[in-house]
């Protein structure tokens, strides 16, 4: 019971259209995140969705219902903070029962789904502990208990995973996941960090400048990204673009091609290693290719390339061809 | 950093300004301790000598000590309340984006800079009087009788002064607490369903606890100590009306010329200040802790 229904959703600060106008469908039980660079409007257009923001003109529509003007608490949604907005004076188990507490509902019940949401979370231990005592990863924990307990119709989930550590980043990342599995509500997640959305996502909406790039399943927009913006945003290292006579060969204004598709060893391309980066399980090198510029290459495993060394490469994979306005062919 | 040798040098660094200080404290504090057994009194200062308690049982036996015991603690219960409660309002309000909110916290933080006696004297003579105060001209342009404030309410008007003197401390020490209650809380509260009010319980009251201890801690030292406003407007009066603990002291010390009693005063005021302190620390100190 979750289908959120965005139409010409528009929001400007004062003169500043933050948001030009956004239509966007989220269907029931969807995990969608919101991708896009610092600024891009994404944190701002999840806020609209909560009703922390007022939209400026357009509607939105949860479970069928308009909620374009209903405050935050009466649209059913639950929000995980980036900062995890924990009420550092109440305990774990007054913190998590803070939302039923205002809804007035009765102890035992109260008592309840606290125990429940704590036991999904392992937070069972720590229900008397207050904010301060936890460790990062328990306190993302706590914020998500606390948006569960209410069983919203769908969770807003603010960049939570930006303030913990790369480990911790990755579990919390499966363990959000599972929750969504388990609990088949809609999720929506904004992030900078597209390996988050790649990994999590059913859907992913790329955002630059308040507008929507693109939307589509993460392997769609990697392999048929729309324009030069998603080709460049999605994947890492980013896509390698080459302007001029090479993509005229190819009949394209520019094309590109992903780190992933070049091969070291023959080829056409012929170029200086500059910085190589030598993870174990792949190599990424950067190579300054006479008459098409610097690219970047990924290969798999160990390849024994030092600075100043000269390599021969190859397109071996999809090459990505756009017009001059930047769109894909 | 602390290993033994740079503990001891910390403590010889640390040293003459403990002994300064503690002389400072003793010393007018073992005078005052001194004289309070003594018979002495400026009038007939060839007659001296030990006294024992005589000093102390004065006071005790005197019925305007109880009183003035009793409009001292008045005096800062009722000014720590007023303050406490308009200066949370105050900070709410002036907390709010409005134009020229710079000159508005001015304002509001101007009346901390007035001095105790102009301060009183504006109030006595601008607001108070019962001819050119404005309170009795709004009386009177409402057909009603000017009220006497410093004849029939005068522990209230000193009560009135004082706040209005120490209401922009209590103001600015919460307001920039407030400030520093991050917004997603108050939004995280506000998705949790909880209305303006609950918020205000339940969010900012409970991040307030520690500036709120602080505004009541710094201020009943220096409320316990009221004199200027009360000599300046209703010189204890009318009767003993309006004597607090210290302006008794000054009546025995300047008016009756009373060295001794005046001692034994101080040294009961020291006393009080001293139970006031120990319940507060006991009520409020935890809420100092991290």
């Amino acid at each position: 019971m979750g289908k959120i229904q965005l139409t010409r959703v528009r929001k400007s600060f004062g003169e500043v259209d933050v948001i030009p106008g956004i239509d966007l469908t989220i269907e029931d039980g969807e995990f969608v995140v919101f991708v896009g660079p610092s600024g891009c409007g994404k944190s701002t257009l999840l806020r609209l969705i909560a009703g922390l923001e007022d939209t400026t003109s357009g509607s939105i529509e949860i479970d069928g219902r308009d909620a374009t003007n209903l405050p935050p608490a009466r649209r059913g949604l639950a929000m995980v903070f980036q900062s995890y907005a924990l009420y550092p004076h109440m305990t774990v188990r007054k913190n998590i029962a803070f939302p039923l507490k205002m809804a007035g509902m009765d102890k035992a019940e109260q008592d309840a789904r606290v125990e429940r949401a704590a036991k999904v979370l392992n937070l069972t231990n720590y229900l008397d502990r207050r904010p301060g005592q936890l460790s990062g990863g328990q306190r993302q924990r706590v914020a998500i208990g606390r948006a569960i307990v209410r069983e919203p119709a769908a969770f807003l989930f603010d960049e939570p995973l930006s303030n913990l550590d790369a480990a911790l980043r990755v579990g919390m990342r499966q363990e959000i996941s599972e929750l969504h599995q388990s609990l088949k509500t809609t999720m929506i997640y904004v992030t900078h960090d597209q390996v988050e959305a790649m990994t999590m996502a059913d859907k992913i909406v790329v955002l630059n400048a308040g507008r929507i790039e693109q939307v589509g399943a993460p392997l769609e927009l990697y392999n048929h990204p729309k324009n030069l913006f998603v080709a460049g945003f999605i994947g890492s290292p980013r896509m390698n673009f080459i302007e001029g006579a090479e993509a005229a060969k190819h009949d394209a204004h520019t094309i590109g091609i992903r780190p992933e598709h070049i091969a070291v060893g023959e080829g056409p391309w012929e170029g200086v290693v500059g910085l190589s980066e030598h993870l174990g399980s792949d190599s990424f090198l950067k190579v300054a290719v006479e008459g098409i510029g610097p690219l970047t290459v990924r290969a798999p495993g160990e390849v024994h390339a030092r600075h100043g060394d000269r390599i021969r490469l190859a397109p071996a994979g999809k090459i990505h061809r756009f017009d001059k306005n930047g769109l894909a062919l | 950093m602390s290993t033994q040798s740079s503990r001891l040098a910390a403590r010889m660094m640390v040293a003459p300004s403990v002994v300064l200080l503690l002389i400072w404290m003793i010393v007018p504090l073992a005078m005052t301790l001194y004289y309070s057994f003594r018979f002495y009194r400026l009038l007939s200062p060839d007659r001296t000598g030990w006294t024992g308690f005589t000093n102390y049982v004065w006071f005790f036996d005197s019925p305007d000590f109880w009183l003035a015991l009793f409009n001292t603690l008045a005096l800062v219960g009722g000014v720590l309340v007023i303050t406490v409660v308009l200066g949370i309002l105050i900070a709410l309000l002036i907390d709010q984006p409005v134009k020229g909110q710079g000159a508005l916290r001015i304002l509001v933080i101007a009346p901390f800079f007035v001095m105790p006696p102009v301060a009183a004297s504006i109030w006595e003579n601008l607001f108070m009087h019962p001819q050119n105060g404005l309170f009795s001209a709004i009386a009177r342009g409402f057909g009603a009788q000017p009220i006497l404030f410093l004849e029939q309410y005068p522990m209230w008007s000193v009560i009135g002064i004082v706040s209005w003197e120490w209401l922009p401390f209590a103001t600015l020490i919460l307001l920039t607490a407030l400030q520093s209650l991050s917004s997603e809380q108050l939004e995280a509260a506000e998705m949790d369903g909880a209305g303006p009010f609950a918020r205000f319980r339940h969010i900012i009251l409970p991040h307030l606890t520690r500036a709120i201890t602080v505004v009541i801690l710094i201020q009943t030292i220096f409320l316990l100590g009221i004199f200027g406003e009360i000599f300046t407007t209703t010189q204890g009066g009318p009767g003993s009306a309006s004597t607090t603990l210290p302006y008794m002291i000054f009546k025995q010390a300047i008016a009756a010329k009373d060295i001794g009693r005046a001692a034994a005063g101080g040294i009961i005021a020291v006393i009080l200040a001293n139970i006031v302190a120990y319940f507060l620390m006991r009520g409020l100190g935890r809420n100092l802790d991290a």
